[in-house]
């Protein structure tokens, strides 16, 4: 019975499927892209990226599909594994453009594979809404490759406004002038720990410990107890994600309880509060959510309900923002016009889960937070300063056990 | 200070040993150069993740449960995959070439399995991670039970590698199967033994390293490369020399992090390592070969 059911409802569907599809010349939308589903990057990948992916797809596709011109169109996803390897990025990219011959290209992770892939998106015209790539050369890059947008933002955006807290709280006598700094020695902290070393040196502040450890250390009691014995009541860690929960779970151990507690990915990844419960209070970190945005509540409740975990509160939302334009300035040119979709993009307005936006430069201007913090369970945006800000809490709370 | 960073580095070097000792098993008493090693150590934390956040089970019990099915796992996976290889290998050398491709292989299905059901994402829990003081040092809990559980594994294996009738005969393996065999040893049964084991000690070490540790599907090579130094420093084959190998990296790796700098850990570590190479090619405690 149930057998033939099965037939039975496959073959409408096919005949469903065989009468949907117009003779026309564009009868459905290629999407290709490589990303890391293994290798060192594959776990941000997953978190932050892949599900924003899948979440828009199946959204559009609710919708009856995507809409150009006066039709909606099919999604057909074509999906390439980069292993972590920009070499592997770059093919992968040249083969979904010249042998899948796709549509629309989606970028990878991370700022390496980016950098890496930047040239081919260029070379055949694609548009490359980057959204987990974080680099002080992006507005150079913007101009070099007008089809490229560095939607994350720069190094420096971040450490400007994480000094301009520091220094507000310096000012106000919450915290004293040193700063302890420890940085993974991979691009991400490189480029960070780099803007942060001038930022805090300009900003009068002095840095009483200040190293990078190798990628891959497991056990980084050493450094808390060195930070700890700096006498600085700053700690500011640019992490990955194995390392900020074991500087969370190190710390706590250690009780090394900094007046503030700056760490670097994962503090926003939905795992952070999971692990640490009430502790993350007062956590401060990249990226933050505003308390009053109704689509951005909607959509962690979305994804939650997608991928039985919530998004990264630093680039997920970013992410779905960046497809969400897209999928508008495809609507408003009317046809796969990728040079007329890239104009679209540069100068468009978009509806966006992060409200309105409108790039500059290729760049997004103030759309989102650069620093948050766990208050009352809530990521909260403290940085920069604008409609909607939280006030940072200072001293960090003590842990608890 | 000085007590507290050696005792970290005590406890991080537990944690290298223990990682290590299945290895010294399987590469020194069965010949098998296991690269999805690694792998089954991640298998056995998801394992434990799973009986913790899943079903709410103590991660102490996953200690006792998850080992003896990672042991029938690798006895199986010896009989079925390893022992052909064995059987038709005419020399040691060929043995070994055709078990590093064969688990190559091996670690690619894990893995995909592992990507399958719990994609690339990072995991975690929190167990134990409560502070123990030691005379004025601060360590946490769940490490400190690594440690332990790595000095307890080394020694207890020890002692039955040496005062054992099997124990004995599983040595003579390891030194020399064809002359083993000439005393009516079977070394089929000897070295599926010892390779099962190996993998039961890995999950072993799998389950206690959820406890503190953050993983995904992919970060079983980092234990892999991290578990091959160890053999290799502490003598192939060799569970003590395993437990000071791995003792030796814990150590000079915090020392230095302290007291020269936390980016050069990685350097004093193959420092150390080639150094040993040089002056004891056959390892801490292993036995010149040939």
């Amino acid at each position: 019975m149930i057998g033939l059911g099965l037939r039975l409802l496959t073959a409408t569907a096919v005949a469903a499927l065989a009468f949907a599809l117009p003779a026309s010349a564009q009868d459905k939308v290629k999407i290709g892209y490589a990303i890391s589903k293994t290798g060192p990057n594959a776990g941000g990948a997953s978190i932050t990226q892949i599900p924003n992916y899948e979440m828009w797809v199946k959204d559009v596709m609710a919708k009856g599909g995507l809409k150009v011109g006066d039709k909606r169109l099919p999604i057909e996803v074509i999906e390439y594994d980069d292993r972590s390897n920009s070499e592997e990025a770059l093919r992968a990219v040249e083969r979904l453009v010249t042998e899948d011959k796709v549509d629309l290209l989606f970028p990878p992770w991370g700022t390496g594979l980016n950098l890496a892939v930047g040239p081919a998106f260029n070379k055949y015209g694609y548009p490359q809404l980057a959204f987990s790539a974080v680099t002080d050369r992006a507005p150079d890059l913007a101009k070099r490759w007008p089809n490229s947008f560095w939607l994350l933002g720069t190094s420096k955006q971040y450490v400007d406004a994480l000094t301009g807290l520091l220094k507000k709280m310096r000012d106000e006598g919450k915290i004293g002038p040193n700063i302890a700094m420890i940085s993974i020695s991979d691009g991400f902290g490189i480029d960070l720990s780099q803007a942060a070393r001038k930022g805090f040196t300009d900003a009068g502040f002095k840095l009483a410990y200040d190293k990078s450890y190798p990628i891959g250390t497991q056990d980084l009691s050493p450094l808390i107890g060195e930070a700890q014995r700096s006498g600085a009541d700053t700690f500011v860690a640019f992490s990955y994600p194995p390392d900020t929960m074991a500087l969370t779970e190190q710390s706590k151990v250690a009780s090394y309880a900094p007046k503030v507690m700056f760490l670097g990915v994962g503090v926003g990844f939905p795992m952070y509060a999971q692990r640490f419960g009430a502790n993350v209070e007062g956590i401060m970190s990249l990226g933050g959510w505003s308390k009053d945005n109704a689509n951005t509540a909607a959509y962690a409740k979305k994804h939650e309900e997608m991928f039985k975990r919530g998004p990264d509160r630093w680039g997920s939302q970013i992410g779905y923002a960046s497809l969400q334009m897209l999928e508008q300035a495809i609507e408003r040119v009317g046809k796969i016009d990728r040079a007329a979709i890239i104009k679209e993009l540069q100068t468009g307005t978009f509806d966006t889960v992060l409200g309105k936006v409108k790039l500059v430069d290729n760049m997004m201007q103030d759309n989102f937070w650069l620093i948050g913090q766990w208050q009352d369970g809530f990521f909260a945006g403290v940085a920069p300063q604008r409609a909607g800000v939280g006030t940072p809490v200072v001293p960090k709370p003590a842990w608890k056990n | 200070m000085l007590f507290e960073v050696t005792l970290s580095g005590v406890t991080l070097g537990g944690m290298y040993a223990l990682v290590a000792m299945g290895l010294t098993l399987q590469y020194g008493v069965a010949r098998i150069m296991n690269l999805s090693y690694g792998e089954l150590l991640i298998a056995a934390a998801f394992a434990a993740l799973w009986f913790y956040s899943g079903l709410a089970i103590n991660p102490l019990i996953g200690l006792v449960v998850v080992p003896p099915i990672a042991f029938a796992l690798s006895y199986a996976i010896y009989r079925i995959l390893v022992q052909p290889l064995v059987s038709r290998a005419k020399t040691r050398d060929a043995l070994e070439v055709d078990s590093i491709l064969a688990t190559f292989g091996l670690l690619f299905v894990i893995q995909g399995v592992m990507l399958a059901l719990f994609g690339g994402a990072y995991f975690s829990y929190s167990f134990l991670a409560v502070p123990l003081k030691i005379a004025g040092a601060t360590v946490a809990a769940n490490r400190l039970l690594a440690l332990l559980l790595a000095v307890a594994i080394g020694l207890g294996l020890y002692l039955g590698l040496t005062r054992t009738r099997i124990g004995t005969a599983v040595r003579a393996v390891a030194v020399d199967p064809v002359a083993a065999q000439l005393v009516a040893i079977d070394v089929r049964t000897a070295s599926a033994l010892a390779f099962a084991l190996g993998g039961a000690l890995v999950a072993a070490a799998g389950v206690l390293v959820s406890m503190f540790l953050t993983f995904n599907a992919n970060l079983g090579v980092v234990f892999t490369l991290k578990a091959l130094v160890v053999v290799i420093m502490g003598g192939v084959g060799n569970l003590l020399g395993a437990l000071i190998a791995g003792l030796i990296l814990g150590l000079v790796e915090n020392y230095v992090a302290v007291f020269v700098d936390p980016g050069l850990t990685l350097a004093a570590t193959y420092a150390i390592f080639l150094l040993v190479l040089l002056v004891r090619p056959q390892g801490i405690l292993g036995r010149s070969s040939r």
